[in-house]
């Protein structure tokens, strides 16, 4: 029994079968839809001129020939650990195994007025086709908060000419996932673009009249104005429903190697766990869909009793206007970037973050090989030479050769 | 619409009819073995890396810039390389052979 129906849950329904795994599965979604890919919501999808069909992960047939048994828009509200059964709502279903995917929420930043109805968020397709309706209208849109999806957002709905004022608290953007130099870069990006964009500012107060949306300060001062406003302020693991059931939860439900929670019985996957990393010699929750889909294909293993796939990289990518944007491993706890290029709108570059000498992980901008290249390093825990790093006229692909010393060396 | 036989990597052979995405797209629609389309078809992934029929290279045409860096380092590659979500379905490639590489 799967509950959630996103990008991990579609890929374990793929790999249990590809595994030719006989047993029933049950997959139980609040969303109406079948699973679909969540990226391009933020992106093409916000487009109202584009096709605003989702774009499913697998068939709708598929579940059927598969043998996948879908109870969608049905909300999983507990689960009874001891009799095997989750509730929900009108019956209770038993399983034997289960698997806990139920992604992230948005989070809610303390605003007074965060409810009024110009204020989006965006998470589901139903938030991109509420939001998708709205924009046709709007002159005016202000983002607040620019993490990937607030600049995503911010992105697309210049492409259709609406203004866009993107307000985001700390003093630079996408500052958690990246370092100063990448933030700057994107700073520039949407300030040439068009976008009126600050940060250090905490919005506080959201007032409406007439349709028109006022957003204040702390202190109560104004803003901006806006006809309406996407809220991107990052998102907490949904870890809910295991919290309830007693299961071991620390920003999001904490598995082991295997994606087993504390109860054997139990799985978590995707968004919502939190997994030690040997990679990285830490716990990390990721949000994205590489880990869901990497999580699902481990718990596929497990559960048909195979070895457990060898441990993958973390990677990430995100579109904004014609820049793509390729992340290779995790920066986080780096001591050391190393630029290759000029960090400049309309050229492309790299970032190289190294922690004690070793790779740990690579932002390229419009810069795929230096991705791939980095990709293959930082699973070999290489320790690369920064001249060559740095240096635009070497070769990248020296690093692979021998002579790269390694950490085991 | 196009007509696509697909030799999965285990030589299955599949044919597709499709009247418009991609070879990836297409791929998915119809459970080709070997290609996943995890990224959704934004060249960022390269798990839908197929190899085009010696025949018919010239028509299908050559790997852009990002989408040969990106196949650059993959098991498997060569000339005929491609990753399917850059290549649209049209009536021209009607009839098409491609192998699917997997991973
Ligand atoms: C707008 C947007 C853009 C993104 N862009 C990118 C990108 O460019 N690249 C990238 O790598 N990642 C991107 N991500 C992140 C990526 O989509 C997620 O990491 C991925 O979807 C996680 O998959 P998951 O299966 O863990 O959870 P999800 O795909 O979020 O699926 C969880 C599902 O469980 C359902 N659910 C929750 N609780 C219950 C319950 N109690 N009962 C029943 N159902 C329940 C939810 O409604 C949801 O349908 C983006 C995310 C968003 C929202
Ligand atoms: S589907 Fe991801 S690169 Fe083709």
């Amino acid at each position: 029994m799967i509950v959630g129906g996103g990008h991990a849950a579609a890929q374990l329904c793929v790999s249990l079968r590809q595994a030719q795994w006989p047993g029933r599965i049950t997959l139980v979604c609040d969303e109406p839809s079948v699973p679909y890919h969540r990226p391009p919501l933020s992106k093409s999808q916000l487009n109202p001129g584009a096709d605003s069909s989702l774009q499913l992960i697998r068939p709708t047939d598929f579940y059927a020939k598969q043998q996948v048994g879908l109870r969608l828009a049905q909300t999983v509200r507990s689960i009874d650990r001891e009799r095997r059964t989750v509730d929900v709502g009108q019956t209770k279903l038993s399983y034997d195994t289960l698997v806990l995917a139920t992604g992230s929420l948005n989070r809610r930043p303390p605003i007074t007025g965060i409810e009024l109805p110009g204020v989006f968020s965006l998470r589901t397709a139903a938030d991109a086709e509420a939001l998708r309706a709205q924009v046709q209208n709007a002159q005016h849109v202000a983002v607040i908060g620019a993490g990937f999806i607030g600049l995503e957002v911010a992105s697309a709905l210049r492409k259709i000419g609406c203004n866009v004022t993107v307000l985001e608290m700390a003093n630079r953007v996408l500052s958690r996932v990246t370092s100063p130099a990448v933030s700057t870069y994107f700073e520039s990006l949407h300030r040439e673009h068009g976008v009126a964009l600050r940060t250090g500012v905490s919005i506080s107060m959201i007032q409406e009249k007439e349709g028109q949306l006022t957003l204040l300060e702390g202190d109560h001062s104004l803003v901006c104005r806006a006809d309406l406003i996407v809220l991107g302020a990052g998102a907490r693991p949904n870890d809910d429903l295991a919290r309830l059931a007693n299961l071991e939860v620390n920003n999001g439900i904490l598995v082991d190697e295997a994606n087993r929670t504390c109860d054997p019985a139990i799985y978590a996957m995707g968004d919502c766990c939190n997994q030690f990393r040997p990679l990285y010699q830490t716990r990390l929750r990721l949000e994205s869909v590489q880990n869901a889909t990497d999580q699902a294909k481990i718990i596929a293993a497990a559960i048909c009793g195979l070895p457990l796939p060898a441990e993958t990289l973390p990677w990430f990518w995100s579109d904004q206007y014609d820049v793509k944007l390729q992340i290779a491993g995790v920066s986080a706890g780096y001591d050391q970037c190393v630029l290759r290029g000029v960090a400049e709108p309309g050229s492309s570059f790299s970032a190289w973050y190294l922690n004690q000498g070793r790779l740990i992980a690579v932002d390229a901008i419009n810069d795929p090989r230096a991705y791939v290249v980095a990709s293959k390093l930082i699973l070999r825990s290489a320790r690369p030479s920064l001249q060559i790093l740095a240096d635009q006229d070497r070769d990248l692909k020296e690093l692979l050769l021998s002579g790269t010393k390694t950490y085991e060396d | 619409m196009a007509r696509i036989t697909y030799i999965t990597p285990d030589g299955k052979q599949v044919v597709v009819e499709a009247s418009g995405g991609s070879l990836m797209t297409a791929a998915v629609q119809n459970q080709v073995d070997g290609i996943e389309g995890e990224c959704g078809g934004v060249c960022s992934c390269a798990t839908c890396h197929v190899h085009v029929d010696a025949a018919w290279i010239s028509r299908v045409g050559p790997a852009g810039d990002a989408e040969a860096a990106m196949l650059e380092l993959e098991d498997g590659v060569n000339s005929a390389s491609r990753l399917g979500c850059q290549v649209p379905i049209r009536p021209e490639l009607d009839g098409l052979t491609v192998r699917v590489v997997g991973r």
